[in-house]
């Protein structure tokens, strides 16, 4: 199992669908497509994991990078995501403070504060 | 020896084999299927954490992984051949304050580890360094 990557915009908010695995072989293409994103301009994202089988600290930092870029822009990172054994990862590493989690692309994309 | 030993080349595409091999041999050795998704977690963890330590010192030798089942319980030991500083000292520029803003995934790697597993070794010396990581397992039902 690969990672999978696509991304599509809502109004001023980029959804970034991700699937797969991400780990320490994949993380770096994630990190190269929030790169890219920021870099031309897309700085309120919303990365969807709810196609994510597998994520461990390696994305997490990908995801801790891509939110500290985006907010040198005052901008957003959101996540979807309602999958219990990825969201531990999030709760025993205190980033469920950190990082905005939803359960649907809608309401992330609805989200305003 | 270990029930399994697993040796590969320090490079983050074969952290995954070792994540299915470890995950398929806790599994054959009673390891709760509830747990093994947190093995298969915690050994990745582990295996990007020896590999990183590979790559950056410039260590060609192969990651180990044993796989050791026992009475009662189930381990995992995965070995590194990097030089370690004392536990708690830190080499320059190793610390904390990453310029690109990335997190200190070593850091990460080894939180993970300690809120998944509750036993937890981690040793390392001058010629290395290991995480032992072990679960309880439950006795196979004998099939009638």
């Amino acid at each position: 199992m690969d990672l999978s990557l696509s991304t599509e915009t809502m109004g001023d908010r980029t959804i970034v669908r991700v699937g797969g695995e991400i780990d320490v072989y994949t993380a770096p293409k994630l990190r190269e497509q929030l790169v890219e994103l920021v870099n031309d301009g897309s700085f309120h994202l919303v990365v969807d994991m709810e196609g994510v089988d597998f994520l461990d600290s390696t994305g997490l930092g990908v995801l801790v990078g891509g939110l500290k870029r985006v907010r040198a822009h005052e901008g957003s990172l959101r996540l979807v995501c309602n999958q219990e054994r990825i969201l531990k990862i999030f709760r025993i590493t205190g980033l469920t403070k950190v990082f905005p989690i939803h359960t649907s692309v809608e309401e992330a994309v609805a989200a305003t504060d | 020896m270990a029930t399994v030993e697993l040796r590969f080349s320090a490079l983050p595409e074969h952290v995954r084999t070792a994540r299915l091999v470890a995950a398929a041999v806790a599994r054959r050795a009673g390891v709760d299927e509830a747990v093994l998704d947190e093995v298969r977690l915690a050994v990745g963890e582990a295996c990007t954490r020896a590999v990183g330590l590979h790559q950056t010192g410039g260590i060609s030798a192969p990651v180990k992984v044993l796989l050791i089942e026992e009475e009662k319980q189930f381990s995992i030991e995965v070995g590194d051949e990097a030089p370690h500083a004392v536990p708690g000292e830190r080499g320059p520029g190793a610390g904390p304050g990453d310029p690109d803003g990335e997190a200190d995934e070593d850091e990460m790697g080894l939180a993970v580890i300690s809120g998944l597993v509750d036993d937890v070794e981690v040793s390392a010396g001058e010629h290395g360094g290991s995480i032992k990581m072990t679960w309880p397992t439950t006795p196979p039902t004998i099939l009638a």
